[in-house]
């Protein structure tokens, strides 16, 4: 869009004539959309497949969605309200995040569209430089509008597709199983975050409470890093399980986390870690005072 | 608390004193507990103690430097100590504040303060022995 300045220009001497064209323009711009709608936007979708963009849709779904999207984006420059777009592009992009839509050929198809039809814009007004520099004026606003529109709506979308799987991971993350009477294992699987490992603080000493529990197992083998910040809330989960009267034993170190932690300095003098989950059963067991025997072994 | 219901009760279970304490005390009022439990510990000569404090929403600092002399004091008078009942949430709060209880042994509750002092005077006499095998 070169001639961007000239607009401007034009667009500081004009007076009130020239806004009053400007009134008149935006419908004559519409129309003109409206009236070539089926050739721009077979235009645009041949630009879109060019460009490679949203190769996840069929022939089919696109030219539904091409047409809806092409039809709301003309809406917008009639009336100038965003809503019924916001409301489209959240809707779309609800719809396509689960395909794998990534955010860059959203906003690709969106300054595709911007351009085909500054294009179409440049044919018809051509002969006459200073129409084509008002019709521009009236355009460019507000297909940069539509642009950051579709593309804020389909960020928050993504965002809140994001935080709804973020809160039902951790629904599911911290499950404390009882295995035996008086015996918990807490299985962690997945990154711990700080947020997490504080709720798992809170399920554990909940857990213990109400399983009456003597001995916890906390096996981290599924983790696949931890870091000083968690490092310490374990130490913490363990001190604190201790003072409701559990003993806590911890599992499946990986060698990656022990040298980090030793590394990093975090003081863990006071937790009774064990290889692995089998170990740290068969530790539970003595500690509580089973004996687990097999039973031909039994019976010689 | 020489008026109004008993902030703490100390009762008296065949060999163990079982304290509860009902609310948040305030130093003095630790103090006097303190120096109640400890005599009467010598008075019955009692071999086990424990402090019940499941009632409680809140322990500070010097609530837990008490109960930790409390034990130390214990000791030397003959008898264990245990603590029973913390609350998740305090003991979570404990642990963030960097607070805790040393080297004295915490149960669950009233039972399992009981089971871990009978166990300790168990083992004094013969090798442990578990029930259910």
């Amino acid at each position: 869009m070169s001639d961007r300045p000239i607009a401007d220009d034009k667009g500081a001497a004009g007076g009130t004539l020239d806004e009053l064209d400007e009134q008149q323009l935006l419908p004559q711009l519409v129309s003109h959309l409206r009236e070539n709608r089926t050739k721009l936007r077979q235009e645009w979708e041949h630009r879109i497949h060019d460009a490679y963009l949203l190769q996840a849709m069929t022939p089919q779904e696109m030219a539904d969605e091409t047409t809806s999207v092409y039809d709301n984006y003309v809406e917008v420059l009639e009336t100038g309200s965003v809503e019924a777009l916001q409301r489209y592009a959240r809707d779309l992009s609800e719809r396509i995040i689960p395909r794998g839509v990534e955010t860059h050929e959203v906003v690709g198809i969106v300054l595709l569209l911007r351009d085909v039809l500054a294009r179409s814009l440049f044919e018809k007004y051509q002969r006459d430089f200073s129409l084509l520099n008002q019709v521009l004026d009236a355009y460019e606003p507000a297909a940069n509008r539509i642009a950051n529109t579709v593309a804020v709506s389909f960020v928050d979308e993504r965002e809140r597709v994001i935080r709804q799987q973020q809160d039902s991971i951790r629904e599911l993350s911290t499950p404390v199983l009882p295995v035996r009477e008086r015996l918990l294992i807490l299985p962690i699987i997945g990154v711990l975050d700080t947020e997490r490992a504080r709720q798992l603080t809170e399920q554990l000493l909940l857990g213990i409470r109400t399983h009456r529990a003597k001995v916890v197992v906390i096996d981290i083998t599924g983790a696949p890093d931890v870091d000083e910040a968690v490092a310490n809330y374990l130490v913490r989960t363990v001190d604190a399980s201790r003072l409701m009267g559990a003993s806590v034993i911890i599992t499946g170190l990986s060698p990656e986390i022990a040298q980090t932690l030793v590394t990093i300095g975090v003081d863990l003098s006071k937790m009774n870690t064990i290889g692995d989950l089998q170990g740290g059963l068969e530790e539970a067991e003595r500690l509580l005072g089973y004996r687990v025997i097999r039973q031909e072994e039994s019976a010689e | 608390m020489d008026s109004g219901p008993a902030l703490v009760s100390i009762l008296r279970q065949g060999p163990y004193l079982i304290a509860s304490i009902h609310v948040a005390l305030d130093d003095s009022q630790l103090i006097k507990f303190q120096q109640d439990l400890i005599h009467q510990i010598g008075q019955y000569r009692s071999r086990g103690v424990i402090i019940d404090v499941a009632a409680l929403d809140v322990l500070d600092s010097f609530a837990a430097r008490t109960l930790r002399n409390i034990a130390e004091m214990a000791r030397l008078r003959g008898a264990i100590t245990t603590i029973a009942g913390i609350q998740p949430d305090v003991a979570f709060a404990m642990v963030e504040l960097g607070l805790d209880t040393g080297s004295v042994h915490t149960a669950l509750d009233l039972e399992g303060a009981l089971e871990y002092l009978a166990g300790i005077n168990h083992n004094a006499r013969t090798p442990r022995q578990r029930s259910g095998r």
